[in-house]
């Protein structure tokens, strides 16, 4: 029987990461993560595995990268300050081609910021926060359940691709208590890592990891096989959740809390008569940009709602393509928007009336 | 070279290291101590940023590259997931007592059970000769035109005197290798981190006073005698902790 528990979404994860048959964590305190690295200090040694709470972010993930590089499956949490310390790792990492897990609890920038629920770390996660011409596949969990099954899908999908594959969660799901139902057995996908720097027992030819490459040609082979690695990633990879945007009078493509948040206004606004539709990226990296482009024909209007001064945004713009005006609606600073403020930006776009009280 | 001359833990081929630099004599050292103590197949070593950055090129075991500064980290890592091995991190001082220091101090901290090779020639090699945490007192390099003021850029760090400080370092030891009776005696003082690694008694570290002829602008022999006249002085060659343990 799959168990269902009532449990923290930042707990959801760690219990993810043992069941995904990862032994080695690596982390340094920062809010609104702590319970990851407080259940990892826990369970992890429990599980037979490797708990180390770091010096810095910086350290804990050049820990991952060992670990990764030495064949393990690893991975770090932290939030907004902490992975901006990380990226440097991050470039490694991608450079290196390791699979690692990095879980992104958001909280508000930028700077120190707050502590409140935010998505201000889009443009970071997607885009690259580090140096070079790379990407890492971000998922982006919409609540407790999908915490804990795209935590795991993440180990899966770094050791498929060798690649950093990001969990980029909202404060408040991290935060927040729900039921979330664990499969009895995961079946963590078994890939042979030959290539790994596990000491050569005098049977094989030396492997080493690297990401510096001073010959020109060399490095530009680095970058051609991640392209392809990358191409194939946008072909397989990308995963995304439309709800009632057939006919819709406006699309609301909103991902994580917000998308969350967008499913009570769709029933507030069908009160009112007015049809929203819900269009969720789940991968924001790979982004569905087709499907995107798509649901657009289907619709009157599109709009992007984040927890953030507009971020996805410019890639739903991309998707687009100018074929549809794309409208934002947008907070920031941890406050999140009550859905009457949301309904009466619709209206707003809609053209409609909107009323005071 | 002659095969038989030969360690076997570093490749028969020529380095990118400067004539006169230590790289590669501490480079062949190490490699000699890891076949005398017959590890080759259960070594893993990490690589810096600096000169030695490609050192995997040279030696025959497998070596995880580290960004700057944080091999000890990465060693961390490695270690961790495979404690039975050996594991070893190549360092030069601005990798090490620089952007790195955090990393070495938490790693003799938690008396973490790798080994540390310190390449100490106080100067930033690679990047053309600036100052690095290390440059003495007055010495000239291009980022110290008229030699380095203490009272603009402070005091050159004494890592190994620092590093005995910490609870969790087991074995600690300078020496040098500009003449071979120095060198005899740094390899001693290697084999003994290793081993001290290999027993599992926590963090060793062997910091190793090293030339840069060309970015001192001396030639190699001049650059020896200066480690002896004038790095040594500042420097105290010896064991700093860990010369009791029997290993």
């Amino acid at each position: 029987m799959p168990e269902k528990v009532l449990i923290k979404g930042n707990e959801a994860i760690g219990e993810a990461v043992i069941r995904a048959g990862c032994r080695h964590y690596f982390g340094y305190p920062i809010t609104p993560q702590n319970e990851i690295t407080n259940f990892m200090s826990k369970y992890m040694p429990e599980a037979g595995g490797v708990f180390i709470q770091a010096e810095s972010e910086i350290a804990a993930i050049n820990m991952v990268y060992g670990a990764a590089g030495a064949g393990a499956r690893v991975i770090t949490s932290s939030s907004g300050p902490g992975i901006s310390l990380k990226q440097e790792g991050i470039s490694y990492i991608a450079g290196a081609e390791l699979p690692a897990v990095v879980v992104n609890v958001m909280r508000g920038g930028p700077g120190l910021g707050g502590i409140m629920p935010s998505q201000s770390d889009y443009f970071q996660a997607v885009k690259g926060g580090g140096h070079g011409d790379y990407n890492n596949i971000v998922l982006a969990p919409n609540n407790g359940q999908e915490l804990y099954e795209l935590t795991v899908k993440a180990f899966d999908l770094a050791d498929k691709y060798r690649m950093l594959v990001m969990v980029l969660a909202d404060g408040a799901l991290g935060q927040m208590m729900e039921n979330v139902e664990f499969r009895d057995k995961e079946t963590p996908l078994k890939i042979e890592k030959d290539w790994a720097a596990t000491g050569t027992d005098l049977k094989r030819k030396k492997n080493y990891i690297t990401s510096v490459y001073i010959k020109p040609d060399e490095l530009e082979a680095l970058n051609n096989r991640l392209q392809t690695k990358y191409k194939e990633i946008k072909k397989s990879e990308v995963v995304y959740e439309e709800t009632d945007c057939d006919g819709a009078d406006i699309v609301i493509c909103a991902f994580g809390l917000a998308a969350r948040i967008t499913r009570n206004v769709m029933q507030l606004a069908e009160e009112e008569g007015i049809k929203v539709g819900l269009f969720r990226p789940i991968t924001l990296w790979p982004f569905p940009t087709a499907a995107i482009a798509a649901v657009v024909d289907k619709t009157d209007a599109i709009m992007s709602f984040e927890l953030n001064a507009g971020q996805m945004v410019e890639d739903v713009r991309l998707a687009v393509n100018g074929k549809k005006q794309v409208h934002f609606y947008g907070k920031t600073g941890g406050n999140l928007p009550t859905q009457k403020e949301i309904l009466d930006e619709i209206k707003k776009v809609l053209g409609k009336e909107v009323s005071d009280a | 070279m002659p095969e038989r001359l030969h360690p076997k833990s570093l490749e028969n081929t020529t380095t990118h290291y400067c004539p006169g630099c230590s790289h590669g004599i501490a480079h062949r050292v190490i490699a000699e101590v890891i076949d005398e103590l017959g590890i080759e197949g259960k070594t893993i070593g990490i690589a810096p940023v600096g000169c030695s950055y490609n050192n995997y090129l040279y030696f025959t075991f497998d070596v995880l590259q580290a960004a700057h500064g944080r091999a000890p980290a990465v060693g961390t890592g490695v270690k961790r997931v495979h404690p039975d091995k050996v594991v070893f991190t190549y360092q030069g001082d601005g990798d090490l007592a620089s952007i790195g220091i955090a990393e070495i101090i938490h790693a003799a901290a938690r008396g973490e059970n790798i080994t540390t090779i310190f390449i100490n020639n106080a100067i930033y090699g690679m990047t053309s000769g600036q100052m690095a945490p290390t440059t003495l007192e007055g010495q000239v390099t291009t980022t110290s035109p008229l030699g380095r003021d203490t009272k603009v850029h402070g005091f050159p760090l004494k890592m190994s005197e620092i590093l005995s400080q910490v609870e969790g370092a087991a074995f600690v030891e300078r020496v040098s290798m500009h003449d071979v009776k120095h060198i005899l005696s740094a390899k001693r003082a290697i084999k003994k981190a290793f081993k001290v690694q290999m027993a599992g008694l926590g963090f060793s570290i062997v910091e190793v006073l090293s030339t840069c002829p060309t970015n001192w602008r001396q030639t190699p022999v001049e650059a020896a005698k200066w480690v002896e006249s004038t790095m040594m002085e500042y420097y105290k060659l010896g064991n700093y902790k860990g010369a009791d343990l029997e290993v």
